[in-house]
């Protein structure tokens, strides 16, 4: 179950879980290809990608993770913003 | 899911979209303020700084079945999603046994692929039971 946040002033934020940052594969004497931060690809068939954020639910800040849910279906949904019009 | 804070969610949820849906939004409403789950959903659109209209379909194993991706100003067609969440449904339920045609709804025929079926699609399913 998701578990409730305190309010503050910090606006919390969330992020990607697990996976640590890569290992740097190349060294950094190799002039090839800039350090860019590759993200993970998406692909159906593959893992979702695990996340936790902060949320509102029901009258409550919490935090949501997304491996909680392993065993339900989800639909994840992103949106431009709040109060826009679609 | 989008970059507002959880406050502007509790704020938008009571201003607004409780008049819309009675007891208001029933599911957590998450904020990505950065965008780095956006990101690693390849959804953020770090120009705009906001998140594209991305949904994805996650089984219970935590595994991507589908994903639809929109520029804003286009909404979604929530009844696709929901066959489409039916169609993996069954599809689990028959550990892959199952398979269903273009057209597919709750109800409707199932193809069973195998050996037998090969080239014989057309004897079982017409094209009209993909728009009826």
């Amino acid at each position: 179950m998701p578990e409730e946040m305190k309010v503050g002033c910090a606006r919390p934020t969330g992020g990607p879980v697990g996976e640590g940052p890569a290992a740097p594969a190349t060294s950094p004497s190799t002039p090839t290809a800039p350090a860019k931060e590759v993200s993970p690809m998406i692909m159906v068939g593959r893992k979702a990608p695990d996340f936790a954020a902060p949320a509102y639910h029901q009258g409550q800040f919490v935090s949501v993770k997304l491996s909680e849910y392993l065993g339900k279906w989800v639909l994840l949904c992103f949106y431009p913003g709040d109060f826009t019009f679609v | 899911m989008s970059i507002d804070s959880v406050f502007v969610h509790k704020m938008w949820n009571d201003v607004e979209l409780s008049k819309m849906v009675a007891g208001g939004i029933p599911f957590p409403m998450l904020s990505d303020a950065g965008g780095k789950v956006g990101a690693a959903f390849g959804v953020y659109d770090d120009q705009a700084g906001v998140e594209t209209r991305g949904r994805f379909i996650i089984d219970p194993d935590g595994v991507i079945q589908g994903y639809e991706i929109l520029t804003p100003p286009v909404g979604r067609n929530i009844d696709e999603t929901l066959r489409q969440v039916q169609a993996f449904q069954l599809v689990r339920a028959s550990k892959g046994t199952e398979a269903t045609p273009s057209g597919w709804r709750p109800g409707k025929m199932t193809l069973k692929p195998s050996p037998d079926l090969v080239g014989r699609v057309w004897e079982v399913w017409k094209t009209d039971m993909a728009f009826d």
